[in-house]
């Protein structure tokens, strides 16, 4: 318990230097290390023809956004039909299958990292560098530079300029992604995780058998797979492993790599929001504009905005992780009648040296922060415990994955000022903009395609045999087992109930699907908002304007995404952990 | 807007994304993967290749990764699924797991049962009863729940302090070294949590076994 407060109150501290730095690179500040940065990034610039100052209008920058995914589809995907090549390969890895190869291309370009192949068997080291590590830097540069753009936006400065998609993609990966990786990597490389291009190690054993040793890139892949949080891991256990994961220290590494900078895109979100508003208000009204130093210290470290959007998912994330930390202690009673001792809780599937907490913890995170990386196997969980992370996946907005859960959270925050604005009969507002029906419109229909993608799909797969033959445990579980695939493929997660059977035509193509309508429709449909918000004029706040800085705008949010949940998913969850739950306990 | 200008627009809006994945596939995907290595084997060069530890000069594990072991004398570990990758070979050079199966090449993962599955129960039920077998002065509640549980990678080098504590008395029969040495070398390979505060207190069972040989001699020298 006190390790967990403790893990949690050392995030605090440290997301709030890495937003302000977060921060800086959005809105083009400076920092201390341009010097260095704008020399790379002017080569980069000069190379490519980009013109880091011309702006972009919404669509531009979503056709950008798209275009240059999908070149980098293409690329990955001939790199993985050809990795056979004698080329950084010496475990004598064979060429993908096409299902398999469509499947891992597209779940790395949207950040999703679900993982039909074992990396260990699956993948030479040229595809885990080339592929692997290339994607999981860029999938990550792209969602944030879609949320930058998103808040830009949302933030107003000007009337259709959201920014440079080329600039901002480049700036994340040299200024942020880059180096964090390199200091982040050598500190996991201290901590045990291999970093070589030799072939496996076979060694003879004290009783003279053999045991085959693990080797490769794994360092380098480790530390970007949480910082851009994408979560698919070297080899097939993922952070559970001892070559990814070997230490309570590289856990720690790792949870709060991919943290920071989910947390730190709320902060950037707060100021760069807070910095529009100052701008309107000095405009019009210079004597009232409160003066930053005036303000709270909360809120000039979140940015007023972004500290209720933070507690809000704060609320949500530390009521997840109760549950999950409660059901796991509490261990598996049909163990505990065959006479084992379930004191030290459900360690199925757990490691020694991460117990109950750390592991509980980490699942937390990983869903909520949309990684999907595991340092436990999620489908071993309890069914309330493994209910924890299936529930954040379907909420998709709890901090989420670099950018993309704030853009999700900024939609039921709209959601929630239309709510209460129906209430007491107001033209809802937020960021001083009027909420009206087209904004609306889109909302409802972003946020209803994540539902519709994840239940439609499950419905589809118990209906037919092809998914069914995924199945591999019985009873309540295997409901689970489905419905835990298209949340995460859906939510961009990526981790799995692993037992799934899913490495066939059925799962690869259909979570294929999934994952990339799952991925570029909302982000479309929000730059598309932020576009139509971005054009109206300030409407001055009066007596009557619902405060959105607030920490009961927070509450209201939280009953929000609650609410919508419950009415979405309530009765697949209730035919699939909670009755599991029930049958156990019963 | 006419349809040349457009053109224009979609050819440059083409070579910039493409140029740009290019440079950004070379520095992310290759510079810095190399580089990461160049730095880890001058500073962390044991760490980087893997942590492999030492008997007689001869590799014979990794420090961080779990070894499947039979011998009576020597510590178990937790199961799994994989038997730790740990193999022998027969004449013909088949592959089996010391279990008899056919060893399924280099893995990871665990049996992913659910609670709920029966075939967890079933599986613990076996090894609750070899275990006791093998330890008979060991009570059934007295065993602690992860050693009769799978780790999630297959391959988790620990055990709790409790569960190598109740293999002492099994261990000092077959291997006739005493208790206390056994405790000692426990105590030895026993680490506590980080700052006190952070993880579990851990037993690595390689280090215990190492040491274990050492003590009777099977091997000369070791270095963890």
């Amino acid at each position: 318990m006190l390790q967990l407060v403790l893990t949690l109150i050392i995030y605090l501290i440290l997301v709030i230097p890495v937003g302000r730095y977060l921060y800086h690179i959005a809105a083009g500040k400076h920092t201390f290390a341009d010097p260095v940065f704008d020399r790379v990034d002017g080569a980069i610039y000069k190379l490519g023809g980009v013109d880091p100052h011309k702006g972009m209008n919404w669509k531009q920058y979503a056709m950008a956004l798209i275009g240059t995914n999908a070149v980098m589809i293409a690329i990955g995907y001939i790199i993985l039909r050809i990795q056979s090549l004698p080329l950084l390969n010496p475990n004598g890895i064979d060429g993908m299958e096409p299902t398999l190869a469509f499947n891992t291309i597209i779940s790395f370009m949207t950040n999703t990292n679900l993982q039909h192949y074992s990396g260990e068997s699956g993948l030479s080291y040229l595809s885990q560098m080339l592929v692997i590590i290339f994607m999981m830097f860029v999938s990550a540069a792209s969602g944030y530079a879609a949320c930058v753009a998103f808040i830009r936006g949302l933030a107003g400065k000007t009337k259709d300029n959201v920014g440079n998609f080329f600039a901002d993609l480049v700036r994340i990966t040299t200024r942020v992604l880059l180096p964090f990786s390199l200091v982040g990597g050598l500190l996991l490389v201290w901590q045990g995780v291999p970093q070589n291009f030799s072939e496996n190690v076979v060694v003879q054993t004290l009783e003279g058998t053999y045991q085959v040793l693990a080797m490769g890139p794994v360092a380098a892949l480790e530390i970007i797979k949480h910082l851009g949080t994408n979560g698919g891991g070297f080899f097939g256990a993922n952070s559970t492993t001892p070559m990814e994961n070997p230490t309570i220290l590289s856990n720690l590494i790792e949870l709060y790599s991919m943290m920071l900078l989910p947390g730190a895109c709320v902060i950037t979100f707060g100021k760069m929001v807070g910095d529009g508003r100052l701008q309107h208000q000095k405009s019009k009204t210079p004597e009232n504009a409160l003066p930053a130093h005036q303000e709270g210290i909360t809120a000039r470290l979140f940015g007023k905005e972004g500290r209720s959007i933070f507690l809000a998912m704060g609320i949500l994330f530390l009521v997840g992780l109760s549950l999950c930390y409660w059901a796991e202690l509490q261990g598996n009673p049909t163990l505990a009648e065959i006479g084992l001792n379930q004191s030290a809780g459900s360690m199925e599937g757990k490691e020694v040296r991460f117990g109950i907490a750390q592991s509980a913890l980490f699942t937390t995170v990983t869903t909520s922060f949309t990684t999907g990386t595991v340092n436990n196997m999620h489908d071993t969980l309890t069914p309330l415990g493994g209910m924890v992370p299936l529930l954040h996946m379907m909420l998709n907005c709890v901090f989420g994955g670099k950018g993309v859960g704030l853009m999700n959270m900024i939609l039921y925050a709209i959601l929630a000022v239309f709510i209460c604005g129906l209430m007491v009969g107001r033209t809802p507002e937020y960021l001083g903009k009027k909420i009206e029906g087209r904004e609306m419109k889109l909302t409802a229909l972003a946020i209803i395609i994540h539902p519709l993608l994840i239940l439609a799909f499950s419905a589809l797969a118990v209906a037919t045999a092809a998914g069914q033959a995924g199945i591999t445990n019985p009873g309540f579980h295997g409901l689970s087992q489905v419905l835990y695939e298209y949340a995460s493929s859906a939510a961009n997660n990526g981790s799995g109930f692993e037992g799934l059977a899913d490495n066939t035509y059925f799962w690869n193509i259909t979570t294929g699907i999934v994952m990339f309508l799952g991925r570029y429709l909302p982000i479309v449909i929000q730059l598309a908002i932020a576009g139509s918000l971005m054009k109206k004029n300030y409407v001055n706040e009066s007596a009557g304007t619902l405060r959105t800085s607030t920490v009961s705008f927070a509450v209201i949010l939280v009953f929000v995404v609650y609410i919508f949940a419950a009415l979405t998913f309530f009765p697949a969850l209730a035919l699939g952990p909670i009755a599991e739950h029930l049958t156990l306990w019963g | 807007m006419n349809e040349t200008t457009n053109k224009n627009a979609f050819f440059h809006g083409l070579r910039q994304s493409l140029v740009v994945t290019l440079v950004l596939l070379l520095l992310c995907g290759f510079v810095f993967p190399v580089l990461l290595s160049g730095i880890s084997t001058v500073i962390f060069p044991s760490q980087a290749n893997g942590s492999l530890v030492y008997a007689d000069g001869q590799a014979v594990g990794a420090e961080n990764i779990g070894q499947d072991f039979t011998e009576p004398y020597f510590m178990k570990g937790r199961p799994s699924a994989y038997n730790y990758n740990t193999y022998y070979e027969d004449d013909q050079g088949n592959q089996y797991y010391n279990d008899g199966s056919e060893f399924a090449g280099l893995s990871s993962g665990s049996n992913n049962y659910a609670p709920s599955n029966p075939a967890l129960t079933e599986r613990v039920e076996v090894d609750i009863e070899a275990f006791l077998e093998a330890n008979p002065d060991v009570k059934r509640e007295d065993i602690p729940a992860d050693l009769m549980t799978a780790s999630g990678s297959g391959l988790d080098p620990h055990i709790s302090p409790e569960s190598a504590r109740i293999q002492i008395p099994a261990l000092a029969a077959a291997s006739g070294l005493s208790e206390d040495k056994l405790e000692q070398i426990v105590a030895d390979n026993t680490e506590g949590k980080l700052f006190g505060i952070f993880g579990e207190e851990t037993v690595n069972v390689l280090g215990v076994n190492l040491d274990i040989a050492k003590a009777m001699g099977l091997v000369g020298d070791a270095s963890k």
